[in-house]
């Protein structure tokens, strides 16, 4: 089921002045910030479809700039966020493309920091909620509205039965997983989206334990 | 579990002598692990923002940040203080109310996507114009968003309520029957009657495309947010009276996603169909936005 609570449809609390165009984008921006997981220096961002064509207007491009910024769908802040950006020096682009079959509202970021960089394509699909469509060229799904762990790892038989064996120990229910590779025994990206809270621990204990696993986000995004 | 039936809501609801906003309560309670305190907590905060919203742009003219629109709600208000008004009590002041969340919204303000931005005036006109007549208590207003709730739930999960994916329709059109909805709960309606508050709102919104002028959330949308409130209002009262939708609700829900889904790119928030392809609308949108490739030109000053 895409909608689940209440305050899905009455909410978020939001800088207008459009659901999808502002609040979403701004939740986009947030997500592309936490797989960053350091301070964005270039920001790169390619717009399709509704997006491309009404982005100024809505506000668009201010709610990305703000939520690679770290500001939410409702900080009073999104409203000035391309100075804020230039005294943060955060460089950003914008620029028309159409990059394929996904929901009209998608935008691809190019997103670069210090030592990391990350390229994903995200949708929003109405009223605030923003869904991640691909990760650095993968097809891969989550919101970030539950917990949601993001490994990045060699394709290795046993990898999931470790993981599963050190979430089960730490007493948590997977609400949501996928797997997507390269190439067998290549790098893959799984994701696990986790019901209720989740310790910063676990993600720390899966490095320690797993020598497979290269890096990871624990990403939540309120 | 989640919605995705209307019938299914009201069997449910029926089942369990529990009204729709009580049993959106308790399945929100189940499903997110709070209190039904904390829930009702966190919706009287919403309810609150949706309160200031709404009483911001009657109290004073206020412009949207394009200067495209603004002051209508102010406008309608002092027109309402006068005696040649069709529209009076809590219908006229639901209008206004409506009016001015959208203009709050069109200014980069603070409001509550109920369930989009584009559509956030309506429930807020209709509830809080019925908390400052005194109709109704606060809380039985914030139990009424969650049978408004529940209804958006079933149409989000079963059809759309984005503009872009199903036109005008999933987000005017879905507000619109979530809060006639939630009128007749708030009046004492059986669940039945709900749902056909839902269908025959419904129905009254099929088609609605989405032609923003320039893409802006301003023209059409404030003005239709105040229609809209009314239509709210006029809907609950058929269903109350015992007028029925004779088609289902939920196949209403299915011919609206149906409807969105033939309906031309040029025509879901793409600012290039429509009103927004009018002679009119095309100078307005090179006023606001001038050439394309530009950036818009933000917070100038003028006057309304």
């Amino acid at each position: 089921m895409r909608y689940n609570s209440v305050f899905e449809i009455i909410g978020p609390v939001m800088v207008g002045p459009s659901s999808s165009h502002t609040a979403g984008a701004a939740r986009i921006g947030n997500l592309a910030r936490a797989l960053l997981a350091e301070e964005p220096i270039v920001a790169r961002f390619y717009l399709m479809g509704s997006f491309a064509e009404t982005y100024q207007g809505h506000g668009t491009d201010l709610a990305l700039i703000g939520g690679v910024m770290g500001f939410g769908p409702g900080h009073p802040g999104l409203a000035t966020a391309d100075l804020e950006a230039q005294q943060r020096g955060l460089e950003y682009s914008f620029q028309k493309k159409n990059f394929g079959f996904f929901h009209p509202n998608t935008v691809t970021i190019q997103l670069y920091g210090e030592t990391k960089e990350v390229n994903l394509i995200a949708s929003s699909i109405g009223g605030g909620k923003a869904e991640v469509q691909e990760v650095d060229g993968l097809p891969v799904k989550f919101t970030g509205e539950r917990p949601t762990l993001v490994l990045y790892h060699t394709d290795t038989r046993g990898f999931l039965a470790k993981v599963f064996h050190i979430i089960d120990g730490f007493g948590y229910n997977i609400a949501r997983l996928s797997m997507e590779r390269w190439n067998p025994n290549g790098n893959a990206i799984t994701v696990c989206e986790i019901d209720g809270y989740v310790r910063p621990e676990l993600g720390e204990t899966l490095k320690a334990w797993i020598p497979e696993l290269q890096d990871y986000r624990l990403i939540r995004i309120e | 579990m989640s919605f995705k039936r209307l019938h299914e809501l009201i069997h449910l609801a029926d089942e369990k002598h529990m009204s729709i906003g009580q049993l959106m309560l308790e399945t929100e309670s189940e499903q997110s692990g709070q209190t039904k305190e904390e829930i009702l907590e966190a919706m009287t905060r919403q309810f609150d923002v949706m309160a200031e919203a709404a009483h911001t742009g009657v109290s004073q003219p206020i412009s949207s940040r394009t200067g495209l629109t603004g002051g209508d709600a102010y406008r309608v208000s002092q027109y309402l203080q006068g005696e040649r008004s069709f529209l009076e009590g809590s219908a006229a002041r639901a209008m206004s109310y409506a009016l001015s969340v959208n203009e709050v919204n069109a200014g980069m303000g603070r409001i509550v996507a109920t369930p989009t931005a584009g559509s956030a005036g309506v429930l807020p006109g209709v509830l809080v114009s019925l908390l400052d007549e005194g109709r109704y208590p606060k809380e039985s207003l914030v139990l009424a968003l969650l049978t408004a709730a529940a209804i958006g739930l079933v149409i989000a999960n079963s059809a759309s309520i984005s503009g872009a994916a199903g036109g005008c329709q999933a987000e005017i059109g879905s507000a619109t029957a979530m809060a006639a909805g939630a009128l007749v709960e708030l009046a004492g309606g059986n669940a039945e009657q709900v749902g056909h508050a839902v269908g025959l709102a419904l129905k009254n919104s099929l088609g609605l495309v989405c032609d923003p002028v320039a893409g802006l959330v301003e023209i059409p949308c404030i003005t239709r947010n105040g229609l809209h409130a009314v239509t709210a209002m006029a809907a609950a009262d058929m269903a109350l009276a015992g007028v029925r939708s004779i088609i289902p609700p939920d196949e209403v829900i299915q011919a609206m996603y149906d409807i969105g889904n033939e309906m031309p790119s040029t025509l879901r928030e793409t600012g290039l169909g429509g009103l927004a392809a009018t002679r009119t609308g095309q100078l307005l949108r090179e006023w606001v936005l001038g050439d394309s490739s530009k950036p818009c030109k933000r917070g100038e000053s003028h006057e309304i």
